[in-house]
């Protein structure tokens, strides 16, 4: 199928993507990658009829790397971030994360922001901005504001974005001393959305973040204290709480039988390496 | 601010294979339909038009990606490679020689998008092992082969662009 008609914005500024989405109000939408849009177009089951194109933005086509966090543009495809020759020191959950992120032809034109703007349960971006307690960067004719992860995805495809406004960057925690990262996902096909991804984080005083997403309608996090003699309890109430539904990739009871199974694995996998 | 109105068609300029083209197409033509249609480019096939099949895979800057999910106007500017790029059917590449002799397609109607992206994997790193091949090569769907012959081709591809000898 094709896309329905809509106009097209190519943005040189910013000034010139926040005015044409004002203009646009709920009809107009921001592309970047495409690499959800497109699909969603082709099927039309998206039919806005203004597309604002913002990769030509050169501000926001940035990496900037600061002593405690990276903030990656709206503009940066994936590929560009999985090829940052820093990554794999400052991000070590992205640099886990990302080969996951559909497959390389994808991930030449997918953006960060985008797949955090798109907002998939089982996205793995949106997972690591949460496990690690990121924030999101938006932006509207006359306002700035930033949110914290957990607050900005609010539901299946659906987030705290108002009508005219757009993701500018999000920002990721950078690698703390002494802490360890993991990543693990089962998929039914290596590049396919995820069945459940995990992401552990396990910090030098003992307490542990375990972050799931492919299960409950947005990732979700679980703390966790250094005492970990009821951890299997732990795991098996989060696996409940996260009310996961029988679909056509897996039951209910497989997704949760894997997050008490590579929830486990992944969290060891980041005691394991912290150094 | 450029707005490109949607019941008007707008020139859209970019190279193709080296040359440069000049289309007019609507915005929401797609740059698989841009090649196809306007260009008379139907090298490239068109499967699902959602971005799973791969058999659209063109390189956009050097880089593989989808045509179907690309819009023709977001091509503005970049350099556009297709299989019409590669070699002549009297003088084919090592990658598309090593297809013919390892009988690495049937019916070849995912052929085109794999080799682009074969192509570009061996320009970025020649040495490609195995491993990056197969990942290289999960973005595709290939109904005819079963794949091994696609992985014995590229290996046989890599070992003769390497200069060594084209058996693996
Ligand atoms: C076959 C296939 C397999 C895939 N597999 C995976 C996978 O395994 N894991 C995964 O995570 N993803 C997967 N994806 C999705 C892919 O990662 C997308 O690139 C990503 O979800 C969207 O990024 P994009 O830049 O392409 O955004 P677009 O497609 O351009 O936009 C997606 C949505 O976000 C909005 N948007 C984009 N940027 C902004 C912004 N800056 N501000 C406000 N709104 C914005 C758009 O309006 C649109 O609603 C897959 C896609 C395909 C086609
Ligand atoms: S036609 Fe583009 S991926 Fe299938
Ligand atoms: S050769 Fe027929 S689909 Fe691959």
């Amino acid at each position: 199928m094709k896309p329905a008609p809509f106009d097209l914005v190519t943005a040189n500024d910013m000034s010139e993507a926040l005015e044409a989405l004002h203009q646009g109000g709920t009809e107009a939408r921001v592309i970047a990658g495409g690499q959800s849009l497109v699909p969603m177009l082709n099927m039309r089951l998206a039919r806005p009829t203004t597309l604002v194109d913002i990769t030509r933005i050169p501000e926001l086509s940035r990496i900037e790397a600061k002593s405690d966090r990276i903030t990656i543009g709206a503009a940066v495809r994936q590929s560009t971030l999985e090829r940052w020759p820093d990554l794999a020191d400052r991000l070590p959950l992205l640099h886990a994360a990302l080969p996951w992120v559909a497959h390389t032809q994808l991930r030449n034109r997918g953006t960060i922001c985008g797949s955090v703007a798109h907002a998939d349960p089982s996205a793995e971006l949106p997972l690591c901005l949460i496990a690690l307690g990121g924030t999101v960067t938006l932006r509207r004719r006359r306002k700035t504001r930033e949110v914290a992860a957990r607050d900005f995805f609010q539901g299946m495809m659906s987030t705290d974005l108002a009508p005219g406004e757009m993701i500018v960057s999000v920002s990721f925690p950078a690698r703390k001393p002494s802490t360890g990262y993991a990543f693990r996902e089962v998929a039914r096909r290596h590049g396919d959305f995820a069945i459940v991804a995990c992401a552990a984080i396990a910090r030098p005083d003992g307490t542990a973040t375990l972050a799931v997403g492919g299960v409950a309608d947005t990732p979700r996090a679980l703390e966790l204290s250094a005492d970990r003699t009821d951890l299997d309890d732990r795991l098996n109430e989060f696996a409940w709480h996260l009310q996961a539904r029988d679909d056509l990739h897996a039951t209910a009871r497989y997704r949760r039988d894997l997050v008490r199974h590579l929830g486990l694995a992944t969290l060891e996998e980041a005691l394991s390496c912290r150094d | 601010m450029p707005r490109l109105t949607k019941d008007d068609t707008h020139p859209v300029r970019f190279t193709l294979n080296g040359r440069p083209v000049s289309v007019r197409v609507s915005p929401r033509t797609l740059l698989t339909d841009a090649l196809r249609h306007e260009i008379g480019a139907t090298g490239t096939h068109v499967g699902c038009e959602h971005g799973v099949c791969g058999a659209c895979t063109v390189q956009v800057d050097g880089e593989p990606a989808r045509a179907c999910l690309m819009l023709a106007q977001q091509a503005e500017g970049c350099a556009i490679r297709t299989v019409e790029g590669l070699g002549k059917s009297d003088a084919l590449t090592p990658l598309q020689e090593a297809f013919r002799e390892h009988f690495a397609l049937q019916c070849g109607f995912c052929t085109a998008g794999i080799l682009m992206t074969l192509d570009a994997l061996f320009s970025r790193q020649p040495d490609a092992e195995e491993d990056a091949i197969r990942e290289a090569l999960s973005g595709h769907l290939c109904r005819c082969t079963g794949y091994a012959p696609i992985v014995q081709a590229a290996l046989a591809a890599r070992n003769r662009i390497k200069g060594g000898p084209i058996d693996a």
